[in-house]
């Protein structure tokens, strides 16, 4: 990737640092108030948030960014059927760093967002602090998992072992 | 993530290349046993047991819990893959939306460029 003169595209890592973080680390060719505008202006913010691939729209944004400032965003096919997540802000550094909490549960991660220009690239990280560890794996879904598969590595481990 | 991988990787095929491992493994992949099972169904002692667990566990490939004073170990394969796949569908998630992302930032960069001429 860094060989080429000019990378179409930058890799994305997630990293699970401890039994109760998460961290997502990913660099934009762009520089760090450009990012930060798309995670802080609700227009910018709904364009990215929820791609295709996840297969639920985003159907409202609102965010009053800063601290102390809360936010809510609504995914779903109809208004009726609609999921939200909401917090507040806790740390807002205009083109730095942002800091929220997701209250939508009460084993909902503290999220940490820092934009690092370097450049003219943003290095942006983001870090997911759980409560605990129990918090991370209920939200993970780690506990649920694909049953088949895992029963054919169940089956690939017994005949290792024979 | 890669240098996780890899030194997961390394410790499960050190943890594989001894036979009474894999052993314990396949009888781990029957049932749960404790400590002292595995040691008599192996025919070894109990801390030459708890040495060949103890590899299997920071393997991940075997769980263990003490539960009075028997210690019982489970297969941990199964958690860790569950994990390892869900963090990569995660990945993915992200992958998905800073790629749209990627495109405002363009988008933004040359708004500022055309105002700036």
């Amino acid at each position: 990737m860094e060989s080429k003169p000019t990378p179409m595209k930058n890799p994305t890592t997630v990293e699970r640092t401890s039994e109760r973080e998460l961290v997502v680390t990913r660099t934009f060719n762009g520089p760090a108030h450009i990012v930060f505008q798309a995670w802080t202006k609700p227009e910018l913010f709904m364009r990215w948030w929820a791609p295709k691939s996840m297969g639920v729209p985003l159907l409202s944004c609102d965010m009053d960014v800063r601290v102390g400032g809360g936010y809510r965003v609504a995914f779903g096919h109809d208004a009726s059927s609609a999921m939200e997540f909401f917090g507040k802000y806790l740390e807002v550094i205009p083109n730095a760093r942002l800091v929220w909490t997701n209250e939508e549960s009460d084993d909902a991660a503290v999220t940490t967002v820092t934009f690092e220009e370097k450049g003219g690239k943003t290095l942006l990280v983001l870090h997911e602090l759980y409560p605990s560890k129990e918090a991370f794996d209920a939200n993970s879904g780690a506990e649920g998992g694909m049953p088949e598969q895992f029963e054919q590595l169940d089956e690939l481990l017994i005949s290792l072992g024979s | 993530m890669v240098q996780y991988s890899k030194t997961r990787l390394d410790a499960s095929f050190a943890a594989l290349s001894d036979a009474t491992r894999r052993g314990v493994l396949e009888q781990l992949g029957r049932a749960d046993a404790s400590i002292t099972e595995l040691a008599e169904k192996f025919h070894l002692t109990l801390t030459g047991m708890k040495k060949h667990v103890g590899v299997l566990e920071q393997a991940g490939l075997v769980t263990t819990e003490k539960v009075g004073r028997v210690r019982t170990c489970k297969l941990g394969l199964r958690r860790l893959e569950e994990e390892a796949a869900w963090i990569e569908s995660y990945r993915q998630l992200w992958d998905a939306r800073f790629d749209e992302l990627d495109k405002i930032v363009e988008e933004l960069k040359q708004k500022e460029k055309d105002d700036g001429e």
